[in-house]
């Protein structure tokens, strides 16, 4: 069984969601290449010193690089006839494109796979995570998005993979790129941050969600992540959202300022280690899932927290 | 021009899933069922894009059992023109969901077809980006904000650490993200015009497409539950735990 995981990366940095998907393709075979398209020049090497790699195949075009599903879809589709497997980390890039390369294959799509129970059958979340499903499937290949938070990454050095490029297949795109409107952060990356600071609409404001979060998080080198509620409201952008429909964490630490804990928000975080629930309602659901939960005014709560850290 | 809008029956998003303890699925026997929240999202979409004359013919599509013609309902009086049912007791995979929609593109010739990014029972977020490969159209995932422009839609996506932007040519594939637009509530008169509005309701086998399921499903299971977790009276208690814990 020869496995294709697809890299996910930024140009210069590989993610730790390759090497945790490079993980998941691990528990099914040791023939394990990795495709990295897009601006390879730095990452293809990264890729090649991860952990049981056996080849990199690289492809570049300003296509690729703009991530439009319609060329990596026939990239990926161009390469699959030689894999049973094909892994792609579930992030908002992978599952814009990897079903439009299950369609194109003729097969079906498990999306999240949490777990890799064999060669056809793996565990995947549905309703919110309040239920794991696990499949098997009668296609040949198999075409999958891993959810990274369930997988713990291989080392990124020691291997000393080959590094091949594969030719872009000419394909007239209907697609174009106009622009791109990227957040500037300096904080951890919040899918992969070790502790994750975040707030809901009890905040009120951006000024006090900014004013009260950001603090603490440069206190715990935290990254700061937000309830739906909170986005909203404005108080936070898009991206910090946590949830069913916005990004699924899995930190050491996460700490809930605010956040009342509605079934669609825990979905993104339930996994995570330690819960550290901070909220005036004792009754708020949120309480139900906290390993640590204190009832405060998060306007006290937080100045005590910061000097208690000290 | 037309708008094709998938919309999908499942359970409504407040109510807690019970897993069976045969592990043989969940239990949706009597429990509320209402329209999947991304699709209608799509909807309100494909309504606004109608009332700024953009578009001129709404049609919603569900597939699913016959009670799903409640939710092609819903639609209609939210604002689209006419219904179409493809009625079946399977419950379909997003491959299998992705080919009868292709049938119906087929049948109906539409500009667009606008759908939720993901069901919020399956989780899947797949039928969409299926659907475009099928039709070999252009997609554009997780849309914020939609214009649409001789011959292109100009989609602005929520994508990991930010916002692109992107323009597909027409005919193409759109799916919805949370941050579109907020649907608006179907009143009284409204719902009780959308009763009079045409409604086809079709077979599955009608489009004579391979919907054979290619997973099987093992077993549905609870996830682990989190053991219970205790209250700490202040701030330099909760740090104390916590540097037990070894996370801090």
């Amino acid at each position: 069984m020869a496995v294709l995981v697809i890299a996910d990366h930024d140009g210069a940095h590989l993610r730790d969601t390759t090497l945790k998907t490079i993980a998941a393709a691990q528990t099914l075979s040791s023939d394990i290449d990795v495709l990295v398209y897009g601006e390879t020049s730095a990452v293809a090497a990264q890729a090649a010193a991860a952990e049981g790699v056996r080849t990199v195949l690289t492809a570049e075009s300003a296509e690729l690089k703009a991530d439009i599903a319609e060329a990596i879809s026939a990239l990926i589709v161009s390469v699959a006839g030689g894999y049973d497997v094909i892994a792609v980390p579930a992030t908002a890039s992978g599952k814009n494109f990897a079903p439009r390369v299950a369609a194109a294959l003729d097969v079906s799509i498990i999306s999240d796979v949490v777990e890799v129970v064999d060669g056809s059958t793996f565990v995947h979340p549905i309703y919110a995570g309040n239920a794991l499903e696990t499949v098997k499937t009668s296609d040949a290949k198999t075409v999958l998005t891993v959810r990274p938070t369930a997988f713990k990454p291989v080392a990124a050095t020691g291997g000393s993979a080959a590094v091949e490029a594969v030719a872009v297949p000419a394909v007239a795109l209907k697609t174009r790129f106009v622009s791109d409107e990227k957040v500037v952060s300096d904080r951890p990356e919040l899918g992969s941050a070790k502790v994750i600071v975040s707030g809901g609409r009890a905040l009120g404001s951006a000024d006090e969600f900014k004013g009260v979060l950001e603090p603490l998080a440069d206190k715990l080198g935290a990254a700061v992540g937000a309830s739906r509620a909170a986005v909203d409201a404005g108080y936070a952008p898009n991206d910090y959202q946590v949830g069913q429909t916005g990004k699924v964490v899995a930190p050491n630490l996460y700490i809930a300022i605010g956040i009342s804990g509605a079934i669609q928000h825990l979905a993104g975080m339930k996994d995570s280690k330690v819960i550290v629930a901070i909220n005036k309602d004792p009754e708020a659901p949120i309480f139900q899932i906290a390993d640590y939960g204190l009832v405060e005014d998060y306007k006290t709560a937080i100045p005590a927290l910061t000097k208690a850290l000290g | 021009m037309k708008i094709l809008v998938p919309v999908k029956r499942v359970l409504d998003y407040n109510v807690k899933v019970r897993v069976k303890t045969d592990q043989s699925g969940v239990d949706l026997a009597n429990v509320k069922m209402a329209m999947n929240p991304f699709d209608e999202i799509a909807v309100e979409e494909a309504v606004r894009l109608k009332e700024k004359g953009v578009v001129t013919e709404i049609v919603a599509v569900s597939i699913g059992v016959a009670q799903c013609e409640a939710i092609l309902r819903t639609a209609l009086a939210m604002g689209a023109d006419r219904g179409i049912l493809v009625q079946t007791e399977d419950d379909l995979e997003p491959l299998a969901v992705a080919k009868v929609l292709k049938a119906v593109a087929g049948d109906e010739t539409p500009d667009l077809v606008l759908m939720g990014k993901q069901a919020i029972d399956g989780d899947n977020n797949a039928t969409g980006q299926m659907l475009s490969a099928l039709l070999d159209w252009p997609q554009a995932t997780f849309a914020s904000k939609v214009e649409i422009e001789g011959g292109e839609a100009r989609v602005t996506r929520e994508v990991d650490g930010g916002l692109q932007t992107l323009g597909v040519t027409l005919p193409a594939v759109i799916t919805t993200d949370l941050r579109l637009n907020e649907p608006r509530y179907a009143s009284l008169p409204n719902i009780m015009k959308a009763k009079k509005k045409p409604l086809d309701t079709k077979a599955l086998a009608d489009y004579g497409v391979d919907t054979a399921a290619r997973l099987s499903v093992v077993k549905v299971t609870e996830p682990p539950k989190r053991s219970a977790g205790i209250k700490v009276a202040s701030a330099d208690e909760l740090v104390a735990n916590l540097k037990s814990a070894g996370v801090l």
